[in-house]
Parts: C-alpha cells; sequence; structure tokens
C-alpha cells in the first residue's frame, strides 16, 4: 500500500473519539449557537423567526446586553490589574533564599486548591451582613459591611465579588509568576550589579523584560477568567442586588436562574456568540499590544 | 558594620510584610475552618469564633448529614476519575495519530482541532444543554461525564512530549513487528509518564471543581449532584445555620487540598508547561 495512506486506517480509529467528542460538544454547539443567533422569539421562548445577521446586532444593542457587557468589564478593570501587581509583588517578596520561605510560598499558593464555588461560598460566609465575621470586625469603620452588607449595596456588590475573584485566583498568578522569577539567569543580575544598577533598576530593567511573556499569559488568562464570571455571582449575589442588578455579568445574563432571557434560546446564542467574540477580540488585543514590547529571546 | 544593620532591618522588614501579607491570605479559610469547628452559637460568636478554643466536629457532622455530603463526594470523586481516565486515554490515542502516523491532511487538522480550544464553555453550554436534553441525560452521570471526554489541550501536550522522543525508537519498533497499539502502551505511554500525571492531575482538579456545566445539566436532582454545585443547598437553609455552610466547605475543599500537598510539583509543571519559556 502506499506509504502515505498505509496508516490511514489507525489514524481514524486513534482519532475518532477526540474529534467524535470535540466535534458533538464544541464545534456543533458553536455552529449552532451561531445560526440560533439569528432568531428572535417571543417572552415564552416558544415563537421564533429568522430574523437575520441584524439580530446580533439588536442584541449588542440591548439594554440588558449593555448593562451586562458594561458589568463584564467593569470586573474586568477591577480584578486584572490589581490580581497581576498582588501576585508580582508577592511572588518577588518572596522570591528570596531566606529561612522559612517555603512555608510563605506554600501559603501564597494555597488559593489555587479553591473551586470557585468554595471561593464564592467562603466569602458569602464572611461577608454575611449582621452575623458574618467581617460584619463584626469592620463594622465600626465601614458601617455598610453590616448594613446593608457589601453584597446586598448596589455600589459594593461588584467590587465585593472582584475582591472575592482576586483572592481565588492570587494563588495560581503566584505560582506562575514565582516559577518565572526563577527561571530568569541569575548572571543577568550580577552584570547588572556590576554595571552599577539599584534594586529598582534591577527590577524594571531585568526582572520586569525577562518576565513579561509570564505576565502576558496570565494578564490573559485573568482577563478570559473575569469575562467568563458566572459561578462566583449564582452563589454571591445571584446578578442582584435588585434593581440595578449591577453584577449580572454577561454568562450570569445568558445562564443565571432568574434571567430575564433564560427562556430565549435565540438571545441567550446571540449573546453567547458575542461573549465569545469579546473574548477573542481582548486576548488578540493583549497579545499584538504587548508582543511588540515582550522579550521573548533568550 | 552600618551596612550589615541596614541589611538586618530590612531583612527584619521583609519577615513582616510576608507575616501581615500572609495572615491576610489566609484569614479567610482560617475563619472559615474555626467557624466549622465551632457550635451554631459558638460559631456566631464574633471576634471568639476566631480563636481556637471550644472546638468541635458537630458542625461538620450536622451538615454531613444535612448535605448528605458522603452522596455529593461519591458523585464527585466517580465522575472525575471517569473524566480522567477518559481524558488520558482519548489524548494519548489521538497524540499518538499526530505524532507518528502519517496521514493526508494531518497538518490542517491539527490546526483545526488546536482552534477548538478558544471556544470557551461559556459559549457551548447553550446548545449543549440542549443536546443533552434530546439524549435524555438531563440529571444523569453520563450528562455530567461524557462531553469532557475529549481535550484538545490534552492532546497538544501529549502530542509535544511524543514530537521529542527519538524517531528511532517507533522505527525500530516497526521492524520488530510491534504493532502500534503495544507501541503506544509499552512505550511512548510509560517515557511520558511525567507529562501524564500533569494532564490527570489537572483534569481531576478541572472536573472536580467544574460549576458552569454540572449547573446546567443537575436540575435539582440530589442523587447526581457534584459536591461543587450540592454545597449551595447548605447556603439556603435559615441564615442563622450559616455555620453549616462552614462544614460544607471544609468537607469539600480538603480532599483537594490534600491531593494538592502530595502533587505540588506536578501541579507547578502543569501550571507552568505553556506559561514559562525554556
Amino acid at each position: 500500500m502506499n506509504r502515505r495512506l498505509r496508516d490511514v486506517p489507525w489514524a481514524i480509529v486513534m482519532l475518532l473519539p477526540s474529534v467524535a467528542l470535540i466535534a458533538v460538544w464544541t464545534v456543533y454547539p458553536l455552529v449552532k449557537a451561531i445560526q440560533k443567533g439569528h432568531l428572535r422569539c417571543d417572552v415564552t421562548g416558544t415563537k421564533c423567526r429568522d430574523a437575520g445577521w441584524g439580530r446580533y446586532w439588536d442584541v449588542f444593542t440591548s439594554a440588558e446586553f449593555q448593562h451586562s457587557l458594561g458589568v463584564s468589564l467593569k470586573l474586568m478593570v477591577l480584578t486584572v490589574p490589581v490580581g497581576l501587581l498582588l501576585g508580582i509583588g508577592l511572588a518577588v517578596l518572596a522570591d528570596k533564599h531566606l529561612r522559612g520561605i517555603g512555608i510563605f510560598r506554600t501559603v501564597f499558593s494555597s488559593t489555587v486548591a479553591t473551586s470557585v464555588a468554595v471561593a464564592s461560598l467562603v466569602w458569602f460566609t464572611l461577608l454575611q451582613p449582621q452575623i458574618g465575621v467581617f460584619a463584626d470586625l469592620f463594622s465600626g469603620w465601614f458601617p455598610v459591611v453590616k448594613n446593608p452588607g457589601l453584597l446586598n449595596d448596589a455600589n459594593t456588590a461588584l467590587p465585593a465579588v472582584a475582591l472575592s475573584s482576586i483572592w481565588a485566583n492570587l494563588g495560581f498568578t503566584f505560582i506562575i509568576i514565582t516559577a518565572a522569577l526563577q527561571s530568569v539567569p541569575r548572571d543577568l543580575y550580577e552584570s547588572a550589579y556590576v554595571d552599577g544598577a539599584g534594586s529598582v533598576r534591577r527590577f524594571t530593567n531585568v526582572t520586569i523584560p525577562m518576565i513579561a511573556p509570564t505576565l502576558l499569559f496570565v494578564g490573559v488568562v485573568l482577563t478570559t477568567r473575569a469575562l467568563q464570571t458566572y459561578g462566583e455571582i449564582a452563589l454571591l449575589t445571584g446578578g442582584g442586588p435588585n434593581p440595578e442588578k449591577p453584577t449580572t455579568t454577561i454568562p450570569y445574563l445568558i445562564y443565571g436562574r432568574n434571567s430575564l432571557i433564560h427562556n430565549d434560546l435565540g438571545t441567550k446564542s446571540a449573546a453567547a456568540v458575542l461573549l465569545f467574540l469579546l473574548s477573542l477580540v481582548l486576548a488578540l488585543v493583549q497579545f499584538r499590544g504587548l508582543e511588540k514590547r515582550v522579550h521573548y529571546g533568550r | 558594620m552600618a551596612a550589615d544593620t541596614v541589611r538586618g532591618v530590612r531583612k527584619v522588614g521583609r519577615y513582616a510584610l510576608l507575616v501581615v501579607l500572609a495572615v491576610i491570605v489566609l484569614f479567610p479559610i482560617y475563619a472559615v475552618v474555626m467557624q466549622s469547628l465551632k457550635t451554631g452559637p459558638d460559631s456566631l460568636d464574633h471576634p471568639r469564633s476566631l480563636l481556637p478554643v471550644d472546638l468541635t466536629l458537630s458542625t461538620i457532622r450536622a451538615a454531613w448529614d444535612q448535605g448528605d455530603l458522603g452522596r455529593l463526594l461519591l458523585n464527585s470523586v466517580f465522575v472525575s476519575v471517569l473524566v480522567t481516565l477518559g481524558v488520558v486515554v482519548t489524548s494519548l490515542l489521538a497524540a499518538y495519530a499526530f505524532a507518528f502516523l502519517h496521514f493526508p491532511l494531518r497538518g490542517p487538522l491539527f490546526i483545526a482541532f488546536l482552534a477548538t480550544m478558544l471556544v470557551p464553555a461559556e459559549v457551548t453550554v447553550v446548545i449543549n444543554e440542549r443536546t443533552a436534553d434530546s439524549l435524555g441525560w438531563i440529571n444523569s452521570y453520563q450528562g455530567l461525564i461524557v462531553p469532557s471526554l475529549a481535550s484538545t489541550f490534552g492532546v497538544f501536550l501529549v502530542r509535544q512530549v511524543f514530537l521529542q522522543l527519538p524517531g528511532e525508537l517507533r522505527e525500530a519498533a516497526s521492524l520488530d513487528g510491534v504493532g502500534h497499539l503495544r507501541f503506544l502502551w509499552e512505550v511512548a505511554a510509560p517515557l511520558s509518564r511525567p507529562t501524564l500525571g500533569a494532564l490527570g492531575l489537572f483534569t481531576f482538579l478541572g472536573t472536580w471543581n467544574a460549576y458552569l456545566w454540572p449547573s446546567q445539566v443537575i436540575r435539582g436532582d440530589r442523587a447526581h449532584e457534584t459536591i461543587q454545585i450540592g454545597l449551595e443547598r447548605l447556603k439556603n437553609n435559615d441564615i442563622s445555620k450559616i455555620n453549616l455552610v462552614t462544614g460544607g466547605l471544609v468537607v469539600a475543599a480538603l480532599p483537594i487540598f490534600i491531593m494538592l500537598v502530595l502533587f505540588q510539583r506536578q501541579l507547578v509543571r502543569g501550571l507552568t508547561a505553556g506559561a514559562v519559556k525554556g
């Protein structure tokens, strides 16, 4: 048999499980969602008609989607820069040969073990108004912690969700940046030192350029996670407090139990596709904009 | 000597800062663990609830009974173990085809495969829920397990390792008449054990911690709920019994903490696989 074709039967057998599963549970739903996104449905979600590609524009400009888009972007702005800075700060601080530094590294990595549900319920418990630990410890300085509670006040609900996310992501950020710091060749620091660079110059001119690819990666991951925030909202606020709904992120608009579009397949599909495009564009912008300044070479 | 003093002061300052930050990061976990080890009234008596006194397991026991946590843990273990085994097997097979077999369109197919990594679950769940519904898989183990049995990332990761194996290995094996499956099972897979370990650990953690898909495919059926979505029931109880949630949290998080302590190296290796060069 032809050498090029000899392996074909085996290739089919070995690829079939993965290809079939990805086709049914990733490609098909994406294509189908793009298609269903054309549908305009009545309130019950039963009578639908095809409204064409224009339907995407209608959904994008609808009050609900614009609101959730704003919430998701705000959450991104609240979590990504702070998360990155905290990760860098902790990693740099713990990147020294001090006695007992291993304990600190373990502590700073620890939140990687918490799932979305566990982290959210931890903060739900702590932030309970009236009976939570925070209410008793901090209500002297911040009355809002006790009444109505950070999660129940329209101004503080989203920052409180962000706090929970930042904390939950810290372990991941810390572990990755620590690994990056350890891969920076020590002789670079030594030659910078010999050239008379102080610790601040060594940090800005050696450390940051050398770990920039990692920071870019962490930034993209944190951005993606912020845009995909669902479980935190379901468990902490349910999208509320009402009527302002300051925590109804795009995923919660799509999947939330008490979402306005819960039964509207067309709008849900369109919103999901728009969310996909948004994550793609943001990741692309980050790679494009930062790549020029990022140092990949050895 | 002055320089020594400055260095000493700096060192103390650094330790002090590290301790303060460690306390802040650990505080939420500490507070929840302490509350879970108190009786109901004691757990609400702040800040005394934070002191390690009057400890009892009664809250955890009550959460265990009321939340049916044993059942939830069993469901999570069952689902996570099967998904992990499935992902390792499907990734090994597909990675082998992409690394060692010759067939038309291998390159384009691999690129197309990788591209699906860009599609997040948040986009596909809308339709997958309907697919699961039409298959009768709502409130079932199949619904939790089957959609997660293949991983593009896994295929990519294992293929990378396979490509680094010396090509002569495969050639020698085929000269000896060793078939593909035997070569995969007896040579290629054992040689990539560290990567398979990292892939397995990550798949297990990802499945164990999953929230969105289980919350959509399991609709209030306690027999099939995973621990992540089942915990919420404890929250919906009487607000003065909030300490039950803390008991549930400890039960849900403990297995993962233990796992991560045991597999710390694999975790760091896996986390940094795509992130750090060299």
